[in-house]
């Protein structure tokens, strides 16, 4: 066993100091050192996207990824999104109002990465939020409301009315 | 899934990492965007026993113009490259084919340097590379040294990277305003390699074609340069016959495996439909 190596990263606005095994991955640090176990593991083939965080203005898959690379980082995880006093974020008010998850279990990498999707593009066309959210999967819903639940979050974000697309 | 044990290297100089990498032989490697090595660590059909993680070597990032060529460093992302306004005008064929690279995730960790070092015939910058007839920058504790695109691979996973060695840059000379380039990819589902995949750079003059090159992605052992192909179609304007005749010479060089993407017959022919694509968009794009 290689030797343990200090690292320190940001995680949902709190520093955090600990000492890894340099094979351990940023998905087992996060859920088993950290126990935040918002962020799933699905494939853990870096297919399916359930282990996406937020990192260093990145969605990063994070099967993917060792989590001595991620030294000296911000992460944010799902358990970061919604405010201190439990009010959720547009994102996660959009999925629950457009019923955009069925089983539950791409939903916290489909928050993650729409996230993302929406700081780097705040008014994305419906094609736009397809191409920026096919890295995933999802087998419940056949995406249609997922689609809208990101719509949802981007309008309330903006200010601008939501206006559901007709079927 | 858990990958082996061991031990972790973050050097921030180039001339660290080669030392690092020639000290550490064959035991070593490099450690670019991750999403070909890691998966096979987790799988332990890779197990290192020192990685080099090249993340913290300043001096490997960017895109810059040097005389008539454009340099990126070798860890610059996909999400880097399809940004790059300097790429988007000079060399659009790189913006279109980083596009059609894995998922967006992915493109946020891949890397130019990875994905033309690692030899993967899947991978689809060493078939625009040899399109556009790039060279790589290599280091290694020898000194340095540059090889084209067209003569670095030898085989699945074979390239002309010496032990110890590692790919700094890659070195695309412009190509002159008015080209016309595609890159076509089938493949399955995103995420997916290329069922095939052909690239198509092209000048024309007087509405013929002056010069052109078309390489083939996933077909063989590795990138293909179709050099019949380009024959097939130099003089012409690209009529119907000339079109199936490129596309017969490209297939003509093809050997794919069956695999889950169809079989070899299938993929063979889906190459040449490829052929077919990039030479009529690159040519329709093309001026002159």
């Amino acid at each position: 066993m290689a030797k343990k190596i200090p690292v320190s990263m940001t995680i949902n606005g709190r520093l955090v100091e600990e000492m890894v095994e340099p094979r351990l991955l940023l998905i087992h640090f996060i859920r088993e050192q950290l126990a935040l176990t918002g962020t799933h593991i699905g494939c853990d083939t870096s297919h399916c996207g359930a282990c996406t965080v937020d990192l260093d203005g990145m969605s990063v898959k994070s099967c993917t990824r060792f989590a001595v690379q991620a030294d000296g980082s911000t992460i944010t995880t799902i358990e970061g999104m919604a405010a201190p006093d439990g009010t959720l974020h547009a994102l996660q008010e959009g999925f629950r109002m457009m019923h955009g998850l069925q089983c539950g279990f791409c939903t916290p990498g489909m928050i993650m990465r729409a996230h993302r999707l929406l700081q780097e593009n705040p008014d994305p066309t419906e094609e736009e939020i397809r191409f920026g959210i096919a890295g995933n999967l999802c087998r419940c819903t056949g995406y249609q409301n997922i689609v809208k639940a990101i719509q949802y979050a981007a309008a309330k974000l903006n200010g601008t009315p939501f206006v559901e697309a007709a079927e | 899934m858990i990958p082996g044990s061991f031990q972790y290297h973050r050097p921030t100089t180039v001339a660290d990492a080669v030392r690092l990498l020639a000290d550490l032989g064959e035991d070593a490697r490099p450690l670019a965007g991750g999403h070909s090595l890691i998966p096979m660590m987790k799988l332990r059909m890779a197990t290192p026993e020192h990685l080099v993680d090249l993340a913290a070597i300043a001096e490997l990032k960017g895109i810059r113009h040097a005389g008539a060529s454009i340099v990126i460093g070798a860890m610059t992302t996909q999400k880097e490259l399809i940004a790059s306004d300097l790429l988007t005008s000079a060399l659009p064929i790189i913006r279109e084919t980083s596009l059609l690279i894995a998922d967006p995730q992915v493109r946020y960790c891949g890397t130019i340097g990875g994905n033309v070092a690692n030899g993967d015939p899947g991978n689809d910058m060493p078939g625009v590379m040899m399109a556009l007839d790039a060279s790589y920058q290599i280091a290694g504790s020898a000194g340095t040294r540059e090889v084209k695109a067209r003569d670095f691979y030898f085989g699945a996973y074979f390239t002309a990277l010496e032990p110890g060695e590692m790919v700094t840059a890659v070195s695309v000379p412009v190509p002159p305003a008015g080209h016309g380039a595609a890159y076509e990819k089938l493949k399955r589902k995103i995420g997916d390699y290329a069922t095939a995949a052909a690239a198509v750079v092209l000048t024309k003059q007087g509405g013929r074609i002056a010069q052109a090159s078309i390489t083939l992605t996933n077909v063989g052992q590795t990138a293909l340069l179709a050099e019949d192909a380009m024959a097939a179609v130099r003089g012409t304007s690209l009529g119907p016959d000339v079109l199936a005749r490129a596309a017969a010479a490209a297939e003509a060089i093809t050997d794919p495996a069956s695999d889950g993407r169809g079989p070899a017959a299938y993929r063979t022919k889906v190459a040449g439909i490829m052929v077919r694509r990039a030479l009529e968009r690159a040519f329709a794009r093309a001026a002159g």
